[in-house]
């Protein structure tokens, strides 16, 4: 039997600095055969564990079909993460995964595509944004709105940049509090909204990023058109096993690392305004 | 399916049967002013005469002349500590002089346990631990190995305590299913009859007498006794949508203000599972052990993620543990969390009552 | 909680003492062969207990034992937190003050006459008060005395670059982890473990007695709550809160729930 709970050893090939604090690790299983057998969907998790410290949940960025290596896109600020931060190519660390539900691609398929993310760099819908961009004629049109509270939060600017030159794809970025370099909007994000360039009622939403966030952006995207039914969100909660059993994830009767983190809004919708769940 | 009548003083020839089978004997005994489930050798080590007396906030033994060995309701814990391990060790790292990590799984001892006087609402919590541990994505493979050790000889409950609500749950008095033997105790001994095929092999491999027409009355009497002798219940099987339409409720900053928080009501319950992972690295730094442990809603790490602490109140806190029991368990398989065995009531240092809580919360519209 | 730097191969480690009883040294004597482990890893520069002496050491981990009581000892634990790049108050004193902390609910100069044939010699601030309200401190080892195991786990977790991990948790969850019977619910004794921050793995529940919480609160203590309790089995109201003024008097949430009952009787 496979055993879920027991890691397996990966090697650090790469480590990229992202920015002060954001870090992204390359990774490889030692055991070639593990490594060719390791199949994810964007959105789906792994458990990291960083040797005699513990293990965190970190969703998985790379494409899918880049199986050479799979990459983890890391803020530092708990003690697990902080040390992660300080592995160098050659370290090793456990891996177990992946784990719970990803994006909803394949419905995504043929529909025009809004992805909204808030806060610091929202690594689980960068890896949507990277797998759209890379089968460009699957979608229709993709927006991508990015909300952050200072200008300096943003990290990966140039990505924004560049996507915003792609063909059939806006770019909306906005700071609650900009800079005098700021080139985008200043104001809450939710202002921007009403100008995507979407069929409204044949777009698939997807979200990331703080949950009152979300709640919001959720009730601006249904003002649009947007069926609940087609808005996706991914949730955040601790945890420590990653199969459902440690209980730390609940929100509701929910176990977000099994049955999310990636969530149809219609499942959560209830949950999301209430504090403290 | 009964199989006879066991004399008391013939009580030996039970756990002289199961040890022959290879089975270790947990039985309960006092310990320290409570009942336990620790080793048993012999039947006179059972509380003869005992009883509990339990009440918010409080478990108190009696020593009376009865001759009966199982005249009380629970102790503090039961089977979930035999299966669901306070502390179990997953698996250990190991690293090498060339950093390289070797993991090795670690599988708790293959002890065959009986355990004698569970009770109903015992194996009801045991079925749910069953459906948490045991199911999709794959079974656990600790839990999976300490649960297929165990035989397990219930004893229908016939002496209620103030805090028991099983009848209210429908999980007990009477142990219905979930068992390899269940006995029925009587003054001068015990109604025996057997669940599983090995329980059935086991009862007959003991020299049991006939049962008579008066020995099962006095078991449907005692049983009926017991059932009607609980006074607390909960409003109602299923609160889920009750609650979940209560959740700025004001009573839970109510009984925010009554909880400590500590979450001795989450370790004395049979159903709890939340567990937290703990790494114990040894001081050298060459090998690691990684373990799980009992942990809790009502600690801060339960909700802690970057640097936010979701529920940072006991408000939020006793909400999640209380919505999470009778509430969201339904939504997770498919009934509520509570056994209605009472631990939560008398081992909570304060005495809250969950019973009294579900009537405050449930009734009514919320606003008041 | 400080961020650790990362640590030298063999870091450089002090172990200092203001005022305490030294039992937290102690502590760390009595780790037996994971010290002679320890001493392998580390470079013990300062421990007057242990031998070495150099007190004006750069080190790399600094162990601070003792409150801050005298006007020189706010100098001298600045001076230690100048030459230290993470510093561990390491017991009840550091943390909170300890059990001298008394005096500063009392008449401290009273006491002071009473005992001392000259007090005038006596250089002593108006209280005694934990490390952190001198100088930055990056981790608190909470105890009375602070666990050998802690005092191990938080330099194994230091040389492996990450922050030792806090416990916080209540005194309760131990004993229920350890399967011992609760002394409060079964005899009704005044445990102070539902407010306690465990660590001591539930030393005194485990042997029969109550906790009185020489590690201090616990996070999100509901002091109010327990020490209602503590009346309902019996204790006087002045009685009950003298269980929060003992070895962690000058812990805020204990300051508060004893004095608000000392007060009332008064």
């Amino acid at each position: 039997m496979t055993d879920l709970m027991v890691p397996h050893e990966a090697e650090v090939v790469e480590r990229i600095s992202e920015s002060a604090t954001i870090f992204t690790l390359r990774l490889r299983f030692r055991d070639g055969s593990r490594h060719a057998r390791y199949r994810f969907v964007p959105g789906q998790f792994n458990m990291l564990y960083l040797y005699g410290v513990g293990e965190v949940p970190i969703s998985v960025v790379s494409d899918p079909q880049d199986d050479a290596l799979f990459d983890h896109t890391i803020r530092a600020i708990g003690r697990v993460t902080r040390g992660l931060s300080r592995l160098q190519p050659g370290d090793r660390l456990g891996i177990r995964g992946p784990f719970g539900c990803g994006w909803p691609l394949e419905q995504a398929q043929g529909h025009d595509v809004m992805i909204v993310t808030g806060g610091l760099g929202c690594a689980p819908a960068v890896s949507v944004i990277n797998y759209v961009m890379r089968r460009r004629q699957l979608f229709g049109e993709l927006v991508i709105v990015q909300g952050v509270k200072h200008a300096e939060d943003l990290i990966w600017a140039q990505r924004y940049h560049r996507w915003s030159r792609m063909e059939h794809t806006q770019v909306m970025v906005a700071a609650d509090v900009g800079t005098a370099l700021w080139p985008w909007h200043v104001g809450p994000v939710t202002e921007l909204f009403a100008q995507a360039r979407i069929n409204a009622s044949d777009t698939v939403a997807m979200m990331c990023g703080p949950e009152g966030m979300m709640r919001v952006a959720a009730d601006h995207m249904r003002a649009l058109g947007i069926v609940e039914g087609s808005m996706w969100l991914s949730m955040e909660r601790s945890m420590h096993c990653g199969v459902g059993r440690c209980g730390h994830c609940q929100i509701g009767g929910k176990f977000v690392c099994k049955d999310g983190p990636v969530f149809n809004y219609t499942q959560v919708k209830d949950l999301l305004p209430v504090r403290g769940l | 399916m009964e199989n006879g009548f066991l004399c008391r003083d013939r009580f030996q020839d039970l756990l002289e049967a199961l040890r022959s089978l290879g089975y270790q004997c947990i039985g309960p005994q006092v310990r320290d002013g409570a009942i336990l489930f620790v080793a048993l050798v012999a039947a006179e080590e059972l509380p003869r005469g005992v009883r509990d007396i339990q009440a918010p906030g409080s478990y108190r033994l009696e020593r009376t002349a009865g001759p009966r060995f199982f005249g009380w309701a629970n102790g503090p814990q039961a089977l979930k500590p035999l299966v669901f391990a306070p502390r179990e060790v997953l698996w250990r790292a190991e690293r090498a002089e060339d950093a390289t990590i070797r993991f090795i799984p670690e599988l708790p001892p293959p002890l065959r346990l009986a355990v004698i006087g569970v009770r109903a609402c015992d194996l009801a919590a045991l079925d749910l631990q069953d459906r948490h541990f045991l199911g999709p994505p794959a079974e656990d493979a600790s839990y999976a190995a300490r649960r297929a050790s165990l035989f397990l000889v219930a004893v229908h409950c016939s002496d209620p305590s103030d805090s028991c609500f099983c009848a209210s749950t429908g999980d007990g008095p009477r142990a219905s299913t979930g068992f390899d033997l269940a006995l029925t105790e009587l003054d001068d001994g015990f109604i025996v009859e057997s669940g599983s095929g090995r329980g059935a092999q086991l009862a007959a491999s003991l020299a049991l007498d006939a049962v008579t027409g008066d020995m099962r009355s006095e078991a449907a009497a005692q049983a009926e006794a017991a059932r009607a002798r609980q006074r607390r219940r909960l409003p109602s099987r299923d609160l889920r949508a009750a609650l979940f339409a209560r959740l700025e409720h004001p009573r839970w900053a109510l009984v925010a203000e009554r909880c400590l928080a500590c979450g001795n009501c989450s370790s004395v319950c049979p159903t709890c599972f939340c567990h937290a992972g703990v790494e114990t690295p040894e001081l050298d730094g060459a090998a690691s052990v990684h373990a799980r442990v009992w942990d809790s809603c009502f600690t801060q790490s339960h909700s802690y993620i970057h640097g936010i602490t979701v529920r940072s109140d006991t408000r939020a806190r006793y909400r999640q543990w209380f919505t999470h029991k009778l509430g969201s368990w339904h939504e997770q398989y498919g009934r509520s969390g509570c056994v209605g065995c009472g631990r939560c009531i008398s081992w909570c240092p304060v005495g809250i009552d969950i019973t009294e809580e579900a009537a405050a919360i449930c009734t009514g519209t919320g606003h008041d | 909680m400080g961020e650790p730097a990362v640590m030298a191969k063999k870091p450089r480690v002090a172990v200092h003492k203001f005022s305490s009883c030294d039992g937290c040294q102690l502590a760390f004597l009595n780790l037996g062969e994971d010290l002679l482990r320890l001493s392998s890893m580390v470079e013990l520069v300062h421990f007057a207990e242990a031998g070495p002496v150099d007190p004006d050491a750069e080190v790399d981990i600094a162990f601070v034992e003792g409150s801050i009581s005298t006007a020189a000892a706010i100098e001298r634990i600045r001076s230690v937190r100048s030459r230290s790049r993470f510093l561990v108050a390491m017991g009840a004193c550091a943390t909170a003050g300890g059990l001298q902390a008394l005096r500063n609910l009392a008449d401290g100069a009273a006491w002071v006459a009473d005992i001392y044939a000259v007090p005038a010699e006596l250089d002593l601030l108006a209280s005694s008060t934990a490390l952190a309200q001198h100088v930055r401190v990056d981790l608190e080892l909470w105890g009375c005395p602070v666990s050998g195991r802690r005092v191990v786990a938080a330099v194994r977790a230091l040389l492996f670059g990450v922050s030792p991990v806090e416990e916080q948790d209540k005194v309760c969850l131990d004993c229920k982890r350890s399967q011992t019977v609760c002394v409060m619910v079964t005899r009704g004794l005044p445990c102070m473990g539902p407010v306690t921050r465990t660590g001591c793995g539930a030393l005194c529940p485990r042997f029969g007695r109550d906790c009185y919480s020489c590690y201090g609160p616990a996070e999100n203590s509901n002091v109010e709550a327990l020490g209602r309790r503590l009346e309902g089995v019996g204790l006087s109201r002045t009685a009950a809160g003298r269980r929060f003024l003992s070895i962690n008097s000058a812990a805020p949430p204990f300051t508060e729930a004893g004095r608000r009952r000392a007060q009332d009787h008064e």
